[in-house]
């Protein structure tokens, strides 16, 4: 997938688009990076879907992802729920139950 | 109305008097100090470190400090949230509130800790004594203390 910093209109999946994804935490840790930019497919279109088409891109996300219920979601920094659709989405985060104070 | 999020330490008489300034509106300010406590699952702590989300933390914490103004008549109120690495004793958050009558502002101090704990995007990973440690599992009592607020979750898992 792209290594591109910066979000351009998607040209490679035509209908899809291009969307940065952040973890943190010990999602973070078990992707192995802390952000990448992915051209997500059109098919793609809830928060749900994207855990979904993660989770069969490789271990390290089916790893992440392992209990996809008790990850949480956050689009253009604010929390969502699983259903959330990602449409004009420009950021999507994942992370565990935050344990700030 | 204010919000900080920072590595370093803060000073929160310091941070109190520049929050009132000159004014003679308030009858009563609350301040609360949360701290690392330097013993966990009956080891002794060696290090916290506190993850955040730049940006949206900073976001979350406006949002919240704004539902809490929405419901008090608050005359200031301030948050400030450390990240980075901890030891114990060390100051993590503050949480100023500013009011003219003690139920506002206690209410409201109460209020912005329990929306923050569930909210803001902070993750705190241990080191204990022993050399385990990891990331800090999220509290159910944390979830429950909104509920008195009626307070939806709005963090809901991302699986239905």
């Amino acid at each position: 997938m792209s290594s591109s910093p910066a979000v351009t209109p998607d040209r490679s999946a035509p209908g899809g688009q291009r969307i940065r994804v952040l973890y943190f935490a010990w999602v973070r840790e078990r992707v192995g990076r802390a952000e990448e930019v992915l051209d997500v497919p059109s098919s793609v279109t809830s928060v749900a879907d994207l855990v979904a088409w993660l989770r069969q891109r490789g271990p390290e996300y089916a790893d992440a992802f392992e209990r996809p219920e008790i990850v949480r979601a956050a689009i253009d920094q604010t929390h969502v729920r699983p259903a959330a659709a990602i449409a004009g989405a420009r950021e999507v985060a994942f992370f565990p139950p935050v344990t700030g104070g | 109305m204010t919000v900080r999020v920072q590595a370093e330490d803060f000073d929160s008489a310091a941070e109190v008097r520049r929050l009132n300034g000159t004014s003679t509106d308030a009858g009563a300010i609350v301040t609360f100090t949360g701290t690392v406590r330097g013993e966990s699952h009956g080891q002794r702590l060696i290090l916290m470190e506190l993850e955040h989300y730049p940006g949206m933390t900073e976001a979350e914490l406006a949002r919240i400090e704004q539902e809490a103004r929405s419901r008090w008549p608050l005359t200031a109120s301030l948050i400030i949230h450390r990240y980075g690495r901890l030891l114990p004793g060390d100051n993590i958050v503050l949480v100023v509130t500013v009011s003219r009558h003690r139920q506002a502002a206690f209410a409201a101090a109460e209020f912005l800790m329990d929306y923050l704990k569930t909210r803001a995007p902070f993750w705190k990973k241990e080191t204990l004594s022993d050399g385990t440690g990891g990331w800090v599992d999220a509290r159910e009592t944390d979830d429950t203390a909104l509920e008195r607020w009626a307070m939806p979750d709005v963090t809901a898992a991302t699986a239905p």
